[in-house]
């Protein structure tokens, strides 16, 4: 199969990237690892930031900047801030329904760390309404869809991509699909986190784990947002409009320990705080009364009746901070060109372009994937490769390594691992962190990946076989934690969602990113001065 | 105890219906991940965002599409593949025919108008774009067993969304699309409206798409075929 422009991920980000190398006229398939809209932008509620004039686009840039922590490039962040309203004009063009004021504009509301009012939004289902009119006009445009195909590896000689190789998942066979440039928007790693994350199951790192093994770079990988407020037992996040609204936090004493209103890193910290030294941690709505909650937070209180089984109107919300943005990603240049491989693209949560620095400010996740997803198609469209090859070489050893795992020895039970690893993450890389403790996990993760081929499958059947696509997803997981680790190890000191309790201040020296790439299949790292 | 009803199209029989017991505190789809990863690696569905707006959860619960992210199961409770869409495995079914019927409705603007939308239209297309494409409404449509080719409720849904949408200057074309099939095919029973997750009123577009279409000179096949035992053209 052959394609002018490959892209990986049908999110937001790949959904854009697809129409716009569509309308310069490229040839364009988009392969994803389930279904086009059950990508992670559905789950975005709050909205999406734009800035119109001169002004705005400047606040909005110092917004960002600041939220950055010095790690935010000025110059790839005027690119996303500048293109904002271009953006949010173009999807109100192809149809997303976004609210609108009394004066019918289009309605803006605040959000955290923002100096001004720039958030677009569409109900409480921005994500969702931008997703599904995305879909919609990739149709309208002919792109073509290849769904379930699990990205494998990508494929790469001379330091060029000429495709990618993927799992078909319903009939269990290894293709590659070969292009003149690939996009890759395969989303974030949040659920490497297991059990501990606001995300869906499938935000395992795939892409990031992908660059890593064709000889690409990624970066800053030890910065993850952890949203305060995740119910206890099951992670689904309850918004910030409850805290917006006057909920409280309180211990198990009864008592409020912090402004719940303060930065989500903060209240995140003061929440772990409690919960280290044995204290419960609740969210307090009760004092809202039902009427005002059923106005207010319907589907919070449909969330949590479900979930863990509360009447938020009558009793505490048992909650935990989860793992729900990560920053880091696969570094690129200012043309989201991945370092080290050429024509090969990276956009949205999978990719470091420098925007969100060490935290990412509330609103700008949907906008980098729709401004940032819009110039990564174009320039995809654009490269030409020197040659045409097509290296068999990868597909060949994708096809051998998959036959193999059907011969790993299964006798370390996978599943018991992935969950002991989000445990450990978590709590000791997480929103706290120390020496000690990654150091800890780091030595558990790389006793994981010796272990690796005693692990393995026991479902052997050929086709639709998801014990298969989940084991592979946790080989892409140990690659990406150690990274991860190795970044949160080595920066001693802490900056935005990065805090260390045995360097608890920001340092000079770290206005740095960490860089992450294999030689000889052995890991490497450094830190690279801040543009 | 519950019931799944699993489908292997290489075993022999390949299909049986097997029982598994329910954690306490844990909705169907936590349930699920709980038993592949303890019990039964080889028990196959599908799940991805865990909190209703993904749409790829949804299963038979004792005959209703339900989502099982959303859902607490009861002991006794069987749940099987979605109807009306080919098996691939266990509870994962193919829904390539399912999301066509979108190609053949054609519901996108055709061509865009300049004029911004006021609130009164978006209040008139709000509700139909939250739909989640979760295919419980196709599952629990009766139009199904009798014409495979009937366009479905949420293609229908989409459509008025778009049709009314005040962005659109040629709706002709999709209205077009959907008179074959479409509008006039269905039997108005509201199962679609029982089983939508989102509180969407299939029936109610469905309605709505008929009296746009007759406005638009489309006839009204329904009375073409009504015959009151007259025949008005031999004059009385």
């Amino acid at each position: 199969m052959t394609t002018d422009v490959l892209i990986i991920g049908s999110g937001g980000a790949g959904l854009s990237a697809a129409l716009s190398a569509k309308e310069q006229g490229a040839d364009v398939i988009v392969a994803c690892k389930s279904l086009p809209n059950n990508a992670q932008t559905c789950m975005a509620q709050g909205g999406i930031n734009a800035s119109f004039d001169i002004n705005e686009i400047d606040t909005h840039i110092s917004d960002t900047l600041r939220s950055s922590h010095g790690l935010g490039s000025e110059q790839m962040t005027r690119t996303m801030c500048e293109n904002s309203a271009i953006a949010i004009e173009w999807l109100a063009s192809i149809g997303v329904p976004f609210s609108l004021d009394e004066k019918d504009n289009l309605a803006k509301r605040f959000m955290g760390g923002a100096s001004q009012k720039r958030t677009y939004y569409a109900q409480d289902y921005t994500g969702l309404k931008i997703l599904h009119t995305l879909y919609d006009n990739c149709l309208k445009n002919g792109v073509i869809f290849k769904n379930e195909r699990l990205l494998l590896n990508l494929i790469v000689q001379d330091k060029t991509v000429q495709g990618a190789t993927f799992l078909d998942i319903t009939t269990g066979e290894i293709e590659a699909i070969y292009a003149k440039s690939v996009v890759i928007a395969t989303g974030g790693y949040s659920t490497v986190y297991h059990g501990f994350t606001t995300n869906g199951i499938g935000s395992t790192g795939d892409g990031i784990a992908s660059i890593i093994r064709a000889g690409g770079v990624a970066s800053d990988l030890e910065f993850v947002q952890f949203h305060p407020t995740a119910l206890k037992k099951s992670s689904i996040l309850v918004s910030e409009a409850a805290r917006g609204e006057g909920g409280y936090l309180v211990n198990s004493e009864g008592e409020r320990f912090v402004n719940e209103l303060a930065p989500r890193d903060e209240v995140a910290r003061a929440i772990t705080r409690e919960i280290n030294n044995g204290k419960g941690v609740f969210l307090d709505l009760r004092h809202l009364r039902r009427e005002k909650l059923t106005e207010l937070l319907p589907q919070e209180m449909k969330l949590c009746r479900l979930h863990e089984g509360i009447d938020m109107a009558t009793e505490l919300i048992p909650i935990k901070p989860a793992a729900h943005y990560t920053m880091g990603g696969i570094e690129v240049n200012d043309s989201l060109e991945t370092r080290d491989i050429k024509g090969c693209f990276a956009v949205g949560e999978c990719s470091n372009a420098h925007v969100h620095g060490a935290n990412r400010l509330g609103g700008n996740s949907l906008l980098e994937i729709i401004a940032l997803g819009r110039m990564a198609g174009i320039n995809a469209s654009k490269f030409e490769p020197k040659t045409t090859a097509k290296n068999q070489e990868q597909l060949l050893k994708d096809k051998h390594f998959i036959s193999g795992v059907y011969n790993f020895t299964n006798q370390i039970n996978f599943y018991e691992k992935r969950e002991f690893l989000g445990k450990i993450l978590y709590h000791n890389a997480g929103v706290i962190r120390n020496e000690i403790g990654l150091k800890g996990v780091l030595a558990a993760v790389r006793q994981m990946q010796k272990e690796f081929t005693f692990m393995g499958i026991s479902d052997k059947s050929k086709d639709n076989n998801t014990n298969l696509v989940e084991f592979i997803e946790f080989g892409n997981t140990l690659e990406v934690v150690e990274m991860l680790l190795v970044g949160a190890l080595h920066r001693t000191e802490s900056r935005g969602a990065h805090y260390r309790e045995d360097f608890n201040s920001e340092n000079e020296t770290f206005r740095s990113h960490s860089m992450f790439w294999k030689e000889d299949g052995v890991l490497c790292a450094s830190f690279e001065e801040a543009k | 105890m519950i019931k799944i009803k699993r489908f292997d199209r290489k075993k022999e029989p390949n299909s049986v219906t097997m029982e598994y017991p329910i954690t306490e505190g844990l909705n169907l789809l936590a349930l699920f991940y709980k038993l592949k990863s303890t019990l039964d690696p080889s028990l196959s569905f599908t799940g991805v965002c865990r909190s209703g707006v993904c749409g790829s959860c949804s299963v038979m619960v004792n005959g209703k599409p339900t989502l099982a992210c959303s859902y607490t199961p009861k002991s006794g409770d069987l749940i099987e593949p979605l109807d009306y869409h080919p098996v691939k495995r266990d509870l994962i079914v193919d829904k390539t025919k399912a999301l066509h019927t979108l190609n053949q409705a054609q519901t996108w603007i055709h061509k865009t108008n300049n004029i911004p939308r006021d609130t009164q239209n978006l209040h008139r297309i709000e509700r139909q774009s939250n739909c989640i494409l979760c295919s419980s409404c196709f599952a629990s449509c009766p139009v199904m067993a009798v014409n495979s080719d009937f366009l479905g409720p949420f293609a229908l849904t989409r459509a008025l969304r778009y049709t009314t949408d005040s962005l659109e200057l040629q709706p002709l074309d999709t209205l077009t699309a959907i008179q074959q099939n479409g509008v006039w095919d269905c039997t108005l029973c509201g199962e679609c409206t029982a089983v939508c997750p989102q509180g969407i009123d299939p029936k109610m577009d469905i309605m709505n798409m008929r009296s746009k279409s007759v406005q638009n000179g489309f006839d009204d096949p329904t009375l073409a075929n009504m015959s009151f035992g007259f025949d008005f053209t031999q004059g009385f």
